[in-house]
């Protein structure tokens, strides 16, 4: 009994990692492709700088919230119900979950254009040189001094693509005792891998399966948020008595999976028949 | 960093676009949503005598909601 617990919480302690990785290599791969971009026009060393403080203040950041979240449901005086806590934070993972949930049926129907890496650098390269087009006498004076304009470019993206992670990091790390931990250590080695990769090739990581991740982490999301938010309302799941609640993530899972790899092919016999009726 | 007034109010109202952004592309999805979570949360609750179903029926109004809203872009989409 002790062992099969046991094999239960590694099982969760695994699969929270795994999630949180692969969730998170997505916004990586996304933000290195800007400060590659940046980079690459503008110089290294603002640009390095710039996705180092934003990643110094999400940091600081996660910190902040784990604790708070890790003490809200052990501290008899916190004054925020523990289910108002996860009735809010579940309709936040909902809504987000979902949303990316949607944006990859509708990439895989082949309605919406597939992100891809290598265009995105591109353009994003012109953009950089198009804002600050700098002339020889600046450039020379950029290599001495900073790039504001580099520094604040990849903050901004490093900011809004970690903002992300935080979320998927709380999604995944709050939905049970300890699970914080394993959460974070996923995020933090799908940084590690982005930023290995990208200081070695200096390129962004086209062949990465965006979409097929998104698609994968969009499923799980919108299973945790569904639970979260049914357990804030206070709903209950047909679950037999001795068994986890928790399970119900994985029927979850299971059933938004079914669901969506159905509305793929529907979205694509939809488009068809609208074109065919023109 | 010293701000302009102007500027200061365009970088806040990007952070806050750029943070809504996060859970919303389509207003209408987030909407029925978060409309449905509310239903849910207020109605089903009191089914005591289907309890155990409670939690599917959200599931349920959820994937409706998704199907609906993936169906309608194709369909506006190739209009």
């Amino acid at each position: 009994m002790v062992a099969g617990l046991g094999h239960l919480a590694s099982a969760r302690v695994s699969t929270t990692l795994l999630a949180a990785f692969f969730a998170s290599l997505v916004e990586c791969v996304e933000a290195l492709t800007v400060v590659l971009a940046v980079g690459s026009v503008r110089g290294w060393r603002s640009a390095l700088a710039g996705a180092a403080t934003a990643l110094g203040v999400l940091a600081a950041i996660v910190a902040v919230l784990g604790r708070a979240l890790t003490r809200i449901p052990l501290q008899g005086l916190a004054r925020i119900p523990f289910h108002m806590v996860q009735l809010v934070l579940g309709a936040m993972i909902l809504l987000f979950g979902m949303r990316w949930l949607r944006k990859a049926i509708l990439r895989s129907a082949g309605l919406v254009p597939l992100h891809d890496e290598q265009i995105a650098f591109a353009k994003e390269q012109e953009l950089v040189r198009k804002k600050a087009a700098p002339t020889n006498e600046a450039s020379a004076r950029d290599l001495l001094q900073w790039d504001k304009f580099a520094f604040s470019a990849t903050f901004n993206i490093t900011m809004l693509e970690g903002t992300e992670v935080v979320f998927i990091v709380i999604a995944f790390g709050a939905s049970g005792a300890g699970l914080l931990l394993p959460a974070s250590l996923g995020a933090v080695a799908a940084l590690l891998v982005v930023a290995a990769l990208g200081f070695t090739l200096h390129r962004p990581l086209a062949r990465i399966p965006e979409n097929t991740l998104k698609f994968l982490v969009g499923v799980l999301l919108t299973a945790f948020g569904t639970f979260w938010v049914g357990e804030g309302v206070g709903l209950a799941w047909p679950i037999p008595a001795p068994a986890n609640p928790d399970f119900a993530i994985l029927f979850l899972t299971a059933a938004y999976l079914g669901v969506a790899l159905c509305l793929v092919p529907i979205c694509r016999m939809q488009a068809r028949v609208v074109a065919e009726g023109k | 960093m010293l701000l302009r007034k102007g500027s200061k109010v365009r970088w806040l109202k990007s952070i806050v676009r750029e943070i809504l952004g996060l859970f919303v592309d389509d207003e209408s999805f987030a909407a029925a949503i978060l409309v449905w979570v509310a239903v849910a949360g207020l109605g089903l609750p009191r089914f005591a005598s289907a309890a155990h179903w409670t939690g599917p029926l959200l599931f349920t109004g959820l994937a409706l909601i998704l199907i609906e809203s993936v169906v309608r872009f194709a369909r506006r989409r190739t209009k």
